[in-house]
């Protein structure tokens, strides 16, 4: 500040013009970002509230002509076609959410618990298989899961999606735990182990509190690669043993379909997410920069 | 920010190497080691069962030649591979690119900043295809992007979907709308651990804005940057979703990246073998990536 008074009048002058010009280009890149962020979400709303079903009648116009919540009705009764099943559907994808947030949480805490603090040799070779995992593009593995799956008796069944989202969830949570385990002392475990702690106890009663943190992460991230997946539930269910997620895509081809119904569906579907996040978002925000989560599937 | 985050975010210069692992490696006595081992074998089982074995049966099913063949001779895998250079080549580093500018702007000490950084994750967090969809449809005759284009500019928008470009375009759109948010998160945290007294002396040396930008943010954060590139450049060669539903590979295939058209020839034409062979195909240029992105993330953060 010192330096900006000693200055001539005119770079005084010039300092000032420039900080309103910074001043005001924020906010134009904020608005910018506002209608880039939004515009889709508007978009949704606008063909949700639209009263009519059947083509596309909302003719280029920029906001509900006659707004009308006959769409989530429709859904939430069920009437509409193509989400007969829309609540058995819903419970599906909740179904999987859940069962590969808890397998996730388990399996990798487990792994991760022998590894970093039993100190079990070639633990390297753990962290490497996760890594490899994290580098494989999914659309890759598709193909052969659907024929594998089939070989394991578990073709058009919910488990075969659960085994998928486990696989590439748990390959996250190894390298979140290892990471997070590497921060947290030794000493409590050491004192157990004296005090004459069975492994099983200090997994149970020490590692798992003391991770609570990075377990949390782990836990959200598994529900939602597991509630937004679109790719292997598209691919290994049927129709009624569907996800949410997957109606929406199956009906390109038929112009008539409700369309207001359709998104009033997936602005349902996309509440519960951001109701968790924003919850949650002191813990969502320290899963996103732990070195880049694999949000794909 | 937790020092977990920091550590991470700041990768390999900045990264703490093993901080609290006691020097000395016991050996586990029998029965630890039983118990470890049955630890361990969940997730192997997992890993094997579900990445070895189906890797390993991709392979299998892609390894006669003849589909190679089969694959150049088509009319639409040409440019398929056109449209996925193009995807992920211009996708990720757009993407990435900007992310890194917006991690500055959402540094700014506003409130209403913070308050826009919310409304700015907004995208990661709607599930996918909902938000492909919204896209399809958004850009549709009578659509809204249209409907828009008439009422401010009183021009007639094109029929985004009959044409390659467009459709392309629109799918490198919707791809860095929906993930640019995600890396920018990144790049704010590694931003929130670079050393503060670096910019101090920047400033006193008279580097601000661009020349700060260019000669110090930069050079500090050119290594996440490359490991946010490489990581992304992965998962968007797998990116099925985003092409499937926004352009659906129309006008006639003509959109098609590597994954949809594989998913095209297995699932629509009864062709697995030669589905596998298509997405396999990206597998040269893959491993490289692959190779140095192990290379960088195990000297950074893994080896703990």
């Amino acid at each position: 500040m010192s330096v900006a008074l000693a200055l001539p009048q005119l770079a005084r002058r010039r300092y000032r013009l420039r900080r309103v010009l910074t001043e005001a280009g924020s906010v134009i890149l904020g608005i910018v970002l506002l209608i880039w962020s939004l515009t889709p979400v508007y978009n949704m709303f606008l063909i949700a509230l639209d009263p009519e079903e059947g083509e596309i009648e909302f003719d280029g116009n920029l906001w509900p002509a006659e707004p009308s919540l006959e769409g989530f009705r429709a859904v939430v009764t069920q009437e509409a076609r193509y989400l007969e099943h829309f609540w058995h559907q819903f419970g599906n994808s909740l179904f999987i959410g859940l069962l590969t947030m808890v397998l996730t949480v388990l399996i990798g805490s487990l792994a991760s618990f022998a590894v970093s603090r039993m100190r079990l040799s070639k633990g390297s070779l753990l962290t490497n298989a996760a890594l490899l995992t994290y580098a494989i593009p999914a659309s890759f593995l598709i193909f052969p899961y659907f024929r594998i799956m089939h070989s394991y008796g578990l073709s058009n069944n919910l488990w075969s999606v659960i085994a998928a989202q486990v696989t590439f969830a748990t390959a996250f949570a190894i390298l979140i735990l290892q990471l997070y385990g590497s921060l947290v002392p030794f000493e409590l475990d050491d004192a157990a182990r004296v005090g004459g702690a069975s492994a099983v106890e200090v997994y149970w009663r020490i590692y798992l509190r003391l991770m609570m943190p990075a377990l949390a992460v782990v836990a959200i991230y598994a529900l939602l690669l597991a509630w937004n997946d679109y790719l292997f539930a598209a691919v290994l269910l049927a129709v009624r043993n569907m996800t949410v997620a997957v109606t929406q895509g199956q009906l390109f081809s038929d112009t008539d379909a409700p369309w207001n119904a359709m998104m009033a569906a997936a602005i349902i579907y996309v509440l519960p997410p951001i109701a968790l996040l924003f919850a949650l978002r002191r813990h969502v925000l320290a899963s996103l920069t732990i070195g880049g989560v694999k949000g794909y599937s | 920010m937790s020092s977990m985050q920091q550590v991470l975010a700041a990768g390999p210069p900045m990264s703490v190497k093993a901080p609290l692992q006691p020097p000395q490696r016991r050996h586990l006595r029998g029965s630890d080691f039983r118990w470890a081992i049955a630890f361990v074998l969940p997730y192997a089982a997992v890993f094997f069962v579900f990445v070895v074995y189906p890797f390993g049966y991709a392979l299998w099913m892609a390894s006669r030649p003849s589909l190679y063949a089969d694959l150049i001779a088509d009319r639409s895998y040409l440019p398929a591979v056109v449209n996925t250079l193009l995807f992920v080549g211009l996708g990720v580093n757009v993407k990435i690119f900007l992310a890194l500018l917006l991690s500055g702007f959402f540094l700014l000490p506003r409130r209403w900043i913070k308050a826009l950084l919310a409304v700015y994750i907004l995208p990661w967090v709607i599930a996918a295809a909902q938000a492909c969809v919204s896209f399809h449809w958004m850009l549709q005759q009578g659509g809204l992007v249209n409907g828009v284009l008439s009422a401010l500019f009183g021009i007639d928008g094109p029929i985004w979907f009959n044409n390659r470009w467009l459709g392309v375009g629109a799918n490198i759109a919707v791809y860095i709308w929906k993930w640019m948010p995600f890396w920018t998160v990144i790049f704010l945290a590694a931003r929130l651990t670079l050393p503060r007294d670096v910019f101090d002396a920047a400033e006193v040396d008279g580097a601000t804005g661009v020349r700060r930008f260019v000669h110090v943010t930069f050079p500090l954060l050119a290594n996440v940057y490359l490991l946010c590139t490489l990581l992304s450049t992965l998962w968007a060669v797998g990116d099925f979703t985003t092409v499937y539903l926004v352009s659906g590979g129309g006008p006639a295939a003509s959109t098609d990246v590597l994954a949809t058209l594989g998913f095209h020839y297995a699932f629509d034409t009864a062709r697995p073998a030669l589905g596998v062979a298509a997405v396999l195909s990206a597998l040269p240029v893959l491993i490289p990536v692959v190779i140095l992105l192990m290379r960088r993330l195990q000297t950074s953060e893994v080896e703990l």
